[in-house]
């Protein structure tokens, strides 16, 4: 079996620390669009996974409803999946989370399964600090239902056939701030280099991690005008600094001048750097975060980075006080208390 | 208090010399909610049945925090009958604004214990009145300011108990009990509790026939109401996780497992929770989490009433047709809508059966007492488990939230039953895994846990059409035979259910069916039915879908009436698609205004109906 590491006396280059390929991490062949942002996401996730050399077996896929919503199908075959109900996902995500706290949570959305019918399970999952890697591939449209306009999609945007998009849109990152999210970040499916250095460093998180992915749909709404299209993206895209995710046991070799590189240490040991680039951005500062997002909001760019990140809430199985144990694991002796606790409850109802 | 005592007082006290009535009369204490009465009303109802009588409590309150009118019935029953009684002979009187309205609707030769600061302006010559100098009393005693309301209820404890005899040492127990040892207030209250009772002794004269004496009847019985004894079922079944929203009357199910939890659930290590309960954002949160956490391989459960069980449609169709093990406890109460939300109702029967769209058909176990409420708890588990579907369990207001007697709760008789989960170890031996895939015959299908550490475990979930590989299918004969199979799991279902109580009489051709919380009332209904000449068989339901016995039962009577507290008569129409060449036979008998059932109703409706 391919699972097993110990018999892997000599690791050939195509193969992790756990001695699995790329294909180990595989999924099923993608529905979706050629060319879909989604399918780009799908891959980069492959990727991080295999390079962190975690085990598919590991990790959950969970998703709500919609084109995002599928890709879970397109990736990790041998990760247990769950395709829920439309803005639902969160709550699986909880329930799961906590049921199970061994394994790692990847959830996908979309932005109308979290900006319109999911927002509350979104922002409730965020406040209990449910700990898993959630991922809005964000662009602006209803795919599956052909191309009405999302609550992220720019205010006076005009859609062929559907019209002038009145309203302001909903920014996902800027939710997940308020609902005091620890790590919020935004990437561009055009950036894959990006995308996999903020998935590696989401999934060393340890409670919510939010990717708000710019994932264009080339079927609806992938014309130059749309901040959600390749073109606009590439034109616009405007990074806060060059992220670079070091695990653990790495020694960090980069070089770099005084000052250029501000290094985040992370909870399970790895570390975050942060390297520099147009203007100084401090993503460990609340109050900048919310300003920053709050300034480029209409201005233009395509802001991308780790917008913040504070690791100091505890995630949500430490707030519940639950042994380490996962539930599913505990035995009919630790889950069932003895007669004699029963008859001394019964007693009080004399 | 010995014999002799209370024969001298008799003597002394009787004027009017009826004959005497012992142990077999209802009280209704009528005051203000947010009052404190509760507290009053559990002393007394609880120290009756310290005394060793049968009593069982009901509170019939509003959907309001402070000042709407309250009633609270006690019914004391030397023949152990516990259903509600459609008027009561004493009344309590401590709401001015009802006052007149109680007075109307007390029994003939009632008696009214009254705060002398009320006008009676109802002629009621018939009735013995007792008045209270409530405010003189509580100024005597001179509690805290913050106090006074709550202290004042307890001037009637005092004076009924004097005049009834209910002993004062049981009713200091029944404080000790509720205060949980906090000695100041058990000595406050106590302090007005004999205040008032000393006042009545020196200043009353018994002239009722209403009598508390002694009995030996509660031995080994408990007092408690439905919901606590489901928490601690769900307890006793290893429940792992519970989400909730709060909502009446099902909140205080989410309380005792919080109250409960703790004492009983900690790893003696660590000191760490084997269990967690998260207080949702709303009922479709707390759906969502238990299916999560189901799906995911704990015991999970969610607990609500119908509002929250409309908001858990989608999620409970999922859960039924993705096969996701999860508990929910529907404590009933009175819809459409808002409805009477403080009121009972068993009126979610249909809704629920039905829950989700398509052709959705779920699981449901129908507690008829305080202690199925406990074995449901924790069977629903197995249940849930073993099938890979939720179990639904029906309660309702009554039984959850009122105090009955009830039988001790019998310890768990057979070990968890996790039903049909692959471990890595079992994959390595049958190489192959189908989710879906009716290895067994009985429709039941294997599933893996998400984390099982082998390559062949892991499947994908959801909510569309899909082969037995869980693969997404649109062909039509994957969709076929899904479907069919999940019918065949109903079909198993039927028997790993709990089976019906059926109660026979020699000879009888007409059978009465009913479900829930109107058992006591039909129970006692047989009793008088049978006076009245009339022998009935009676069968009460426990599960849906309905075990083989239920047809056996409907094919052998005449006649048989089904005895339900909804409008549209559900359980009578679920039968009727049970049975549809007996449907002709198979009559409705419904009562739907938000209160529990008695047994004159249930007599008065048979025998309108069977032509006595």
């Amino acid at each position: 079996m391919a699972t097993d590491v110990s018999e892997k006396d000599t690791p050939t280059k195509n193969v992790n620390q756990l001695g699995l390929t790329k294909a180990d991490y595989k999924g099923s062949a993608t529905t979706l669009c050629q060319g879909c942002g989604h399918n780009s996401i799908s891959s980069q996730i492959m990727t991080s996974l295999y390079e962190l050399s975690i085990k598919p077996e590991k990790i959950v896929k969970l998703s709500g409803i919609g084109c995002s919503s599928k890709s879970p199908t397109y990736f990790l075959n041998r990760s247990h999946g769950f395709n829920s109900l439309h803005g639902r996902m969160p709550s699986i995500a909880t329930g799961t989370a906590l049921a199970n706290r061994s394994i790692k949570l990847i959830g996908v959305s979309g932005d109308g399964d979290t900006a319109s019918i999911g927002i509350g399970q979104f922002i409730h999952l965020v406040r209990r600090n449910v700990p898993m890697v959630y991922i809005i591939e964000n662009n602006g449209v209803y795919g599956l239902t052909k191309g009405q306009f999302s609550a992220t999609a720019d205010k006076g945007q005009v859609l062929r056939k559907i019209g002038v998009n009145p309203f302001m849109p909903v920014d996902v990152c800027m939710e997940a701030l308020i609902a005091n999210c620890g790590f919020v970040a935004r990437s561009f499916a055009g950036d894959p280099k990006q995308v996999k250095e903020l998935l590696k460093a989401a999934l060393s998180f340890q409670g919510t991690a939010v990717l708000d992915i710019i994932s264009p749909c080339v079927t609806f709404n992938n014309r130059g005008e749309s901040t959600k299209s390749y073109t606009w993206g590439k034109a616009h895209e405007y990074p806060l600094h060059d992220v670079t995710w070091v695990p653990k046991r790495d020694e960090i070799q980069v070089e770099y001048k005084p000052g250029e590189i501000t290094e985040v240490d992370m909870y399970d040991g790895s570390t975050l750097l942060f390297k520099k680039l147009e203007q100084d951005y401090n993503p460990t500062d609340r109050m900048e975060a919310l300003k920053m997002l709050e300034e480029t909001c209409c201005g233009g760019v395509l802001v991308t980075g780790l917008i913040f990140i504070n690791e100091e809430q505890p995630p949500l199985p430490e707030t519940e006080e639950m042994v380490d144990t996962p539930l599913v694991y505990l035995t009919e002796q630790e889950l069932r208390p003895s007669k004699d606790s029963l008859d001394q409850v019964m007693e009080a109802f004399r | 208090m010995t014999e002799s005592d209370i024969t001298v007082r008799e003597k002394t006290k009787s004027k009017k010399n009826k004959e005497h009535i012992v142990n077999d009369f209802s009280m209704v204490v009528a005051t203000v909610n947010g009052s404190g009465s509760q507290t009053s009303n559990l002393a007394i109802i609880r120290s009756l049945f310290r005394m060793g009588i049968p009593v069982s409590g009901k509170n019939l309150f509003p959907s309001n925090i402070q000042g709407l009118p309250t009633w609270f019935t006690i019914r004391v029953s030397s023949e152990g009958y516990s259903a509600r009684r459609d008027s009561a002979e004493i009344l309590i009187a401590m709401n001015p604004t009802t006052f007149a309205e109680d007075l109307k609707d007390l029994a003939p030769d009632g008696v009214c214990f009254y705060d002398d600061r009320f006008t009676i302006t109802e002629e009621r010559s018939d009735v013995v009145f007792y008045p209270m100098p409530v405010r003189d009393l509580v100024k005597d005693v001179n509690p805290a300011q913050d106090l006074r309301d709550y202290i004042a209820n307890m001037a009637y404890v005092g004076v009924v108990a004097e005049m009834l005899g209910i002993e004062i040492d049981e009713i200091q127990g029944a404080l000790e009990t509720h205060f949980m040892g906090k000695q100041s207030a058990v000595d406050l209250n106590m302090r007005m509790i004999q205040a008032a009772a000393s006042w009545a002794d020196e200043n009353l004269i018994k002239q009722d026939r209403y009598h508390i004496e002694r009995s030996d009847q509660t031995h080994d019985l408990l007092l408690v109401d439905g919901n606590t004894a489901s928490a601690l079922g769900a307890i006793y079944g290893g429940v792992g996780f519970a989400a909730w929203y709060p909502i009446t009357p099902a909140s205080s199910l989410a309380d005792a497992l919080e109250e409960y939890l703790p004492q009983l659930r900690k790893d003696e290590e660590s000191g760490k929770a084997t269990y967690v309960v998260i207080q949702a954002e709303d009922e479709l949160a707390a759906i969502g989490m238990a299916v999560g956490a189901g799906w995911a391989g704990a015991r999970a459960m969610t607990s609500t009433s119908g509002p929250g069980i409309s908001l858990m449609a989608e999620f409970a169709g999922l859960a039924f047709f993705a096969e996701i093990p999860i508990v929910v406890w529907d404590v009933q109460r009175m819809g459409p809508s808002t409805g009477l939300p403080t009121r009972t109702s068993q009126g979610d029967i249909l809704f629920v059966r039905f829950l989700g769209h398509g052709d959705t058909k779920q699981v449901m176990l129908l507690p008829g007492s305080i202690v199925e409420c406990f074995e449901f708890g924790w069977q629903a588990f197995d249940l849930a488990e073993r099938l890979q579907t939720p179990i639904f369990v029906l309660s309702d207001l009554d039984l959850g939230m009122n105090l009955w007697i009830s039988e001790k709760f019998a310890y768990p008789s057979q070990p968890f039953d996790r039903g049909k989960i692959l471990t890595a170890e079992d994959l390595d031996r049958f190489r192959e895994f189908a989710r879906y895939r009716d290895v067994d015959g009985d429709g039941i299908t294997y599933r893996t846990l998400p984390g099982t550490d082998h390559p062949l475990a892991a499947y994908f979930t959801r909510g569309t059409g899909h082969n037995e590989h869980a693969v997404y299918s649109e062909q039509p004969d994957d969709w076929d035979n899904n479907i069919e199979r999940i019918w065949r799991k109903l079909e198993t279902a039927r028997n790993l259910l709990p089976r019906p109580v059926i109660q026979k009489t020699h000879g009888a051709r007409i059978g009465l069916i009913g479900y829930g919380s109107t058992d006591p009332a039909i129970i006692e209904a047989l009793d008088r039915l049978k006076m009245e000449g009339l022998s009935t068989d009676y069968l009460r339901v426990r599960a849906v879908p309905f075990a083989p016995e239920v047809e056996i039962f409907i094919r052998e009577h005449d006649a048989v009436y089904v005895i339900e507290m909804n409008t549209d008569g559900q359980m009578h129409k679920l039968l009727q698609l049970e049975v549809p060449d007996q449907a002709g036979k198979l009559h409705s008998l419904t009562h739907n205004n938000g209160l529990p059932l008695s047994a004159r109703w249930v007599v008065e409706a048979v025998l309108d109906r069977a032509g006595g």
